[in-house]
């Protein structure tokens, strides 16, 4: 790692100045995948400013929206009562996501700010049609995500929460990289405010996608049978190592097929 | 150059750190604390799992400085003062639950922490998923899975619930 100033402001007002002051600055949430990143030497900031001192973990649910706070770890979301009685396909998920130690420290602001084509909760915050809340607005789940590792965030722009619409029915199925955990591929279904939503995690060269088919059938209705014959175009799909192109269109009907059962 | 006042194993301390040193290289190098190991130095293996605040992670995945003013255990913290062994350490003593050595610790720190956070009991099955963030080389992982099945009971201080089981 190339050595850099360490700050840990106590607000996310003092957070954004530092950011402000300074464009090699970078901001740390849970580390999971940018300390890493450091120790490779794919990035020099100059400044990590921490943001745990900021205020920003938390679960709330009130008025039908689950809202989580940019710092709350996947533990925490995997853990709470709140969240398991809500939207227990939100807990299941983050409950999947790497290993325990990893969910001890990882957050959903980190995740979604990353935007790993392969991360877990880009498919949920998708799939229930969620708010992703910054310091600057509000920006909606279909207009936040813009492709591999690109989301809406502007420079010096910080998630600061995520407001999720609780929904009538959801769940999330992923075949999991057998070493990395990350998901080959994820599907996440929902019935909820926002319609019938299916979206795809690991699969897309430009990270997560709504299954548009799958969606229209499922609309109609909510059975594995709807969309038994809809068969997932492999172009556009990733191909590595791990799996084909082919293998992971495959793979989005299987994981599909599960949600919408255990959906019910 | 900055410094981190931290308490490790029980002792206040405050050291002399960069902005980029490690969590696990504060605890090797600038400590002495060897028990806590590197193995891929890239957050799999699980080589490096100590408790902060109670809770597992990953020291090679952490800064220094991001443990300021929180409480660190290492797995030379686990026993007492007078040498005897945690339960977890005892278990694994007692159903040969290592070969090389080399996992152990973490997998020890690990292991704990699944403990304590499952009053309610542990299944053979929630035990091998919550070793998902440890690797072991050479046991197969049978043995360890015994020892912190038997540990549960000795740790909670009560037979394991039969519908854990």
């Amino acid at each position: 790692m190339y050595d850099f100033t360490y700050q840990k402001p106590a607000s996310v007002a003092d957070a954004v100045k530092l950011l402000g002051a300074d464009p090699e600055a970078k901001a740390l949430a849970g580390g999971m995948t940018l300390i890493p990143v450091l120790k490779q030497r794919l990035n020099k900031p100059s400044a990590l400013v921490d943001l745990a001192g900021a205020g920003l973990a938390g679960i709330s649910v009130a008025g039908g929206t689950v809202r989580i706070g940019a710092m709350t770890t996947h533990a925490t979301v995997a853990n709470s009562a709140d969240v398991k009685k809500a939207i227990p396909a939100l807990a299941k998920l983050a409950g999947g996501i790497g290993d325990k130690e990893v969910r001890h420290r990882g957050t959903i602001g980190g995740s979604l700010a990353n935007d790993d084509p392969t991360a877990d909760y880009p498919a949920a915050v998708l799939a229930l049609g969620a708010t992703v809340e910054t310091n600057k607005r509000t920006i909606n789940a279909d207009d936040f995500f813009q492709g591999m590792f690109t989301t809406a965030l502007e420079s010096g722009e910080l998630i600061t929460a995520i407001s999720f619409p609780v929904p009538e029915k959801a769940a999330y199925m992923k075949f999991p990289n057998p070493a990395s955990r990350y998901a080959l591929v994820g599907v996440f279904v929902a019935k909820g405010p926002a319609g019938v939503r299916v979206t795809v995690t690991g699969a897309g060269q430009n990270g997560v996608f709504r299954h548009r088919a799958m969606e229209a059938a499922l609309q109609k209705s909510f059975s594995q049978a709807a969309i038994a014959d809809i068969a997932t175009p492999a172009d556009g799909l990733n191909s590595d190592i791990h799996a084909g192109a082919e293998y992971r269109a495959h793979l989005v009907g299987v994981m599909a097929r599960r949600a919408v059962a255990a959906a019910g | 150059m900055p410094q981190v006042a931290l308490t490790v194993n029980g002792k206040k301390v405050t050291v002399d750190v960069e902005g980029r040193t490690l969590l696990v290289e504060l605890l090797r190098e600038k400590l002495g604390l060897t028990g806590t190991h590197v193995g891929c130095d890239t957050s799999q293996c699980g080589a490096c799992v100590v408790h902060l605040d109670g809770t597992s992670v990953k020291s090679c995945t952490m800064l220094a400085l991001q443990a300021a003013g929180r409480s660190v255990i290492t797995i030379e913290g686990l026993a007492k003062p007078d040498g005897t062994l945690h339960p977890m350490q005892e278990m694994f003593r007692e159903h040969h639950a290592l070969q090389c050595g080399f996992c152990t610790p973490g997998m020890v720190m690990s292991a704990i922490d699944l403990v304590q956070s499952h009053p309610e009991g542990l299944s053979e099955q929630q035990i091998r998923h919550g070793l998902e963030g440890n690797l072991c080389r050479c046991t197969g992982y049978h043995n360890i899975v015994k020892a912190i099945a038997a540990a549960w009971p000795l740790m909670h201080g009560k037979a394991m619930p039969a519908a854990a089981e």
